[in-house]
């Protein structure tokens, strides 16, 4: 795991439950999800050349199974391996978000 | 009577407290996150005004108008808006597609062409009205939309691997021609003259080229197997082609899944080299006068640039201009770049001969940069 990211993930795990209430390193996941996945999955994840990541988009889906396509990428499209950028836990905890409907940047 | 009189008088006193001036150095700066556009003034390096209320602008683009007053903002969200940038304001705004990726204008300024995802094809609205006057449907993300002469656009199909060319010399009546291109073209472009189309595949190594002179050759794949066998890096932002590159006799084009830029020789399209650079690239752009090609860079090695001299084809320069460069637009003779830094809240303007900044200018979430003088320029 990137030592970087260990006060993050803890932070995310603690806060699983609560979104990114008071978590002050989510916010950078939640920035690198509207930001960068949002270059293809859209900002506001109604999807583009990927595809859309909205609560009804994804319904039915496992975070398990959404986990595993965020860190190893999905074959044959343009969906790339994030693992050398995120750790399993981050991606679970990305997973879990989009499924409740992906918290909103906060305005600087 | 005499209150008329008075009006009048207030009101050309006004008009002459507002100098008229022309728009040949401004420009727009897309502010992502707010949903607005900021006005700039490449002369004087500073924001003139915020036009507000464009919707969803993650992925935004712009096209002028050839009056290079007017311009067209395609938004994510499917928004097209036609703006002032004299009077900065909204001159139109319709929803025209559930998702959309950007557009484009005819080469007499008529017809204003969006490319989208959702539903996949391109539509066709009268320039003056924003009327939609036809659509060519594609069951495809469409990407890479450029408008070539005669009043044609070529196009590539992300999922069906086409390139079409559709003729709307009578807009209510698209004419199109279809090219198998290759798997997955993601963007595309047309040289400065508008003759050649390329689309870059990102489902195999390759250019798919498109001679629109000579249509009846069909596709040539340029730069096949660049990757030879390789397995490519992951690929976290699509490079765009945009912006093109083409210096004196060559194209650089971004490699996909590498850290290089792909240099092509415009005579035979044959590979004339490979430059090495940081990262993946994203854009790679000529300044105008085509002695520097600048380079920026996918996540998460966003926050550099680099600068290749095209006579030596080495990078002269690599600089780290602020948080997650966006995007690059060039003053419309090249002295200098203005870069979007999306996470420092900033446009930093750098002179080109020196390397040095000039200015930063405030703006939130920056990301594309366009300038009045594109509204001359084909494929733009």
């Amino acid at each position: 795991m990137h030592t970087r990211y260990l006060p993050l993930v803890l932070c995310a795990l603690a806060s699983s439950a609560s979104a990114s209430e008071g978590v002050p390193f989510a916010a950078e996941t939640i920035r690198l999800v509207r930001q960068d996945c949002g270059s293809c999955h859209g900002m506001s994840l109604q999807g583009g050349l990927g595809t859309p990541l909205t609560r009804e988009a994804l319904a039915g889906q496992s975070a398990e199974a959404l986990a595993v396509i965020i860190l190893h990428g999905k074959h044959g499209t343009a969906m790339p391996p994030w693992k050398s950028l995120l750790s399993a836990p981050q991606a679970q905890w990305i997973a879990e978000r989009l499924l409740e409907g992906f918290p909103e940047e906060k305005q600087p | 009577m005499r209150f008329g009189w008075l009006l009048a008088c207030l009101m050309l006193a006004a008009c002459a407290q507002t100098p008229l001036r022309g728009t040949g150095d401004l420009g727009l700066v897309i502010e992502r996150a707010n949903g607005r556009v900021a006005v700039v003034d490449t002369t004087a390096k500073s924001v003139l005004g915020r036009i507000e209320g464009l919707g969803d602008l993650s992925h935004a683009s712009v096209v002028y108008g050839r009056d290079g007053r007017h311009a067209y903002v395609f938004g994510r969200d499917g928004g097209l808006t036609k703006v002032d940038i004299l009077a900065q304001r909204i001159v139109n705004r319709i929803m025209q597609a559930g998702n959309s990726i950007g557009g484009s204008i005819s080469q007499d300024g008529r017809l204003v062409v969006a490319q989208n995802y959702t539903p996949g094809g391109i539509k066709v609205f009268d320039a003056v009205t924003l009327e939609l006057l036809s659509e060519v449907p594609a069951q495809s993300k469409v990407v890479g939309l450029a408008d070539l002469p005669g009043q044609k656009f070529a196009y590539a199909l992300f999922d069906k691997g086409e390139i079409w060319v559709t003729d709307l010399s009578d807009p209510r009546q698209p004419r199109t021609e279809k090219y198998p291109a290759g798997l997955q073209p993601y963007d595309g472009l047309v040289t400065p003259d508008g003759r050649y189309y390329m689309a870059g595949l990102f489902g195999e190594d390759g250019i798919a080229l498109l001679d629109t002179w000579r249509p009846e050759l069909g596709v040539k794949k340029i730069l096949q197997h660049y990757g030879k066998g390789q397995e490519k890096l992951p690929v976290f932002k699509m490079p765009h082609l945009r912006g093109w590159a083409v210096a004196g006799n060559q194209a650089y084009l971004p490699a996909i899944g590498r850290h290089e830029v792909l240099v092509v020789d415009k005579g035979n399209w044959q590979e004339a080299g490979r430059i090495a650079v940081k990262s993946q690239p994203v854009f790679v752009m000529a300044r105008p006068d085509g002695r520097q090609v600048w380079v920026n860079f996918a996540h998460p090695d966003n926050s550099w640039v680099q600068v290749i001299d095209t006579l030596t084809g080495k990078v002269i320069k690599t600089l780290q201009p602020g948080k997650a460069i966006l995007h690059m637009e060039f003053s419309p003779r090249g002295e200098h770049v203005w870069l979007s830094a999306r996470d420092d809240h900033s446009v930093h303007i750098y002179d080109t001969r020196t390397f040095e900044r000039v200015a930063t200018l405030p703006a939130q979430s920056p990301s594309g940069i366009f300038f009045t003088s594109r509204a001359a320029r084909m494929g733009f």
